[in-house]
């Protein structure tokens, strides 16, 4: 207990960070990974297949690396300099994004196929038809699958902490610094973590699966 | 499927999505061209900054790394899924002394980072007395708890996915419930949810990768250190794209071995067609 209160700048810092990053890149994954999903589901050929590609790529490369790329590779570039917090974002967003694309891919398969045709037959072009009759539905089926991506996301967030952002995978480093042992500051960290995602993500995903539920 | 979501397309709709896909493919390449430009006026693909690569003892370090990478990968993806397999008996156990506990450990082990992790197995345990913890078991031990806890949940939903008269059938010819969970549940189980399995091993591969930051000696360690050479001109970016290109490569040939592994067991004479639960793997 003298650990955490003794250092609490360091864990009210290190969490507030993490709260950074997870809330703005919870957002742009969301928005980037919708526009995904719909280009890959879109009926003109290259869409799909930039969509393919680009979560192919994504997926199949270690947040580690992406991270490492935006961090350490992207300031050789000699484009705007970027704060790491901000380059830990962009990294996450990109790599997020693709988890979002596909979930929300397989919630528009399980919209039953009248929807669709029901919206071409009242007139409704493609977009239209995505945004207004089958991206709702689909939304809804995938809030569970889309909850564990943003899980997945809070965790990811520690990963930063390899790449000079204060956040809480980096608590431990510090508190090494200040003579503190190492073992309780991680337990503690590990504990803020099981409540953030056990109390408070799991169940705001209960409160949106039982409000949006699906009456079919 | 999705492609039911629009119709086929006449010739007014033809003519326009040619429109639409020459624009998607200029932004694209607007897009790459911008990033190798960049590249290229940083100096990225000069020769001095690849002549690294050339010396053979670097080319040894990078296969080594490789092997160090896929070392990890193979002894904690064996780990996790003995683990995974022990843990879903566990919750499916009607022994509430042991299925509660094994439920508890399940939440709690896929609630902490796995970062978080393999630091108390690296960082914490040594100064408490525990000796011999090196970067490897910390990133194997971390990966395989986390990544056990997911596939436990992942054989649990397949064992209870499939159709009840499986397990009845089991008890009619006298088998022990051990004998049901073992024989007639597990194979079945583990049938219908290959691809959840396989992609959740691809976690696994990529997730070697945070030994990075415990400076355990893979393939972006290895690439980390290269990229700090300065008489080499920092190949930074050089280095990060052997990395990621390795990576990649690595990936697909796991999902790929995994599509023929699927296709393999389709075609076995025993293949149930039962519907196997939407879960989704857990980066």
């Amino acid at each position: 207990m003298d650990t955490l209160l003794n250092n609490l700048d360091l864990f009210t810092t290190g969490f507030k960070n993490t709260g950074i990053l997870f809330v703005f890149s919870a957002v742009f994954a969301l928005i980037l990974g919708t526009i995904v999903a719909a280009m890959r589901v879109s009926p003109v050929p290259a869409m799909r297949a930039a969509g393919t590609v680009y979560v192919n790529t994504v997926r199949n490369m270690p947040l580690t690396v992406i991270l490492a790329f935006f961090a350490l590779g992207y300031p050789k570039l000699g484009l705007v300099p970027i704060s790491f917090l901000s380059a830990a974002i962009i990294g996450l967003s990109l790599y997020t994004a693709t988890y979002v694309a596909e979930a929300i891919r397989s919630g528009i398969n399980t919209v039953p196929v009248g929807q669709a045709e029901a919206a071409r037959a009242i007139g409704l072009p493609f977009l239209p038809s995505l945004l207004l009759v089958i991206l709702p539905q689909a939304f809804r089926s995938v809030i569970p699958p889309l909850f564990s991506v943003f899980i997945a996301l809070l965790k990811n967030t520690t990963v930063a902490a390899g790449f000079s952002v204060l956040e809480a995978g980096a608590i431990r480093q510090n508190l090494s610094e200040r003579g503190e042992p190492a073992i309780v500051g991680l337990l503690w960290v590990a504990l803020i973590f099981v409540l953030l995602v056990i109390g408070v993500l799991s169940t705001l995903q209960r409160y949106f699966e039982n409000k949006w539920r699906v009456a079919r | 499927m999705s492609s039911l979501l629009f119709d086929v397309p006449g010739p007014k709709a033809r003519s326009r999505n040619r429109v639409l896909s020459v624009l998607t493919v200029l932004v694209v390449l607007a897009i790459v061209a911008f990033i190798l430009l960049r590249f290229a006026q940083t100096g990225q693909f000069t020769a001095a900054k690849w002549r690294i690569f050339t010396f053979p003892l670097v080319q040894q370090t990078i296969v080594t790394s490789i092997g160090a990478t896929l070392g990890a990968f193979a002894t904690a993806a064996a780990g996790s899924l003995v683990f995974g397999i022990l843990l879903a008996f566990g919750r499916l156990s009607d022994r509430s002394w042991i299925s509660r506990p094994c439920y508890g450990i399940t939440e709690l082990l896929r609630a902490i980072p796995v970062l978080i992790m393999m630091m108390i197995l690296y960082y914490g345990l040594p100064p408490l007395g525990v000796h011999g913890i090196t970067p490897f078991t910390a990133v194997v031990v971390g990966l395989a708890a986390y990544n056990g806890s997911v596939l436990a949940e992942v054989f649990r939903a397949g064992i209870e996915s499939l159709p009840q008269g499986q397990k009845e059938a089991g008890y009619a010819i006298g088998m022990s419930k051990g004998q049901v969970q073992r024989i007639i549940l597990l194979p079945q189980a583990v049938r219908s949810m290959l691809p959840v399995i396989i992609a959740q091993l691809v976690v696994i591969l990529k997730d070697t990768a945070l030994g990075f930051i415990i400076t355990y000696n893979e393939i972006l360690f290895q690439a980390n250190y290269f990229g700090t050479q300065s008489q080499y001109g920092s190949p930074v970016l050089p280095a990060l794209m052997v990395a990621g290109v390795t990576y990649i490569v690595l990936c697909l040939l796991l999902s790929g071995f995994a599509k023929w592994l699927e296709l393999r067991l389709r075609r076995g004479p025993k293949a149930i067609k039962a519907a196997p639960p939407r879960i989704m793997a857990d980066a």
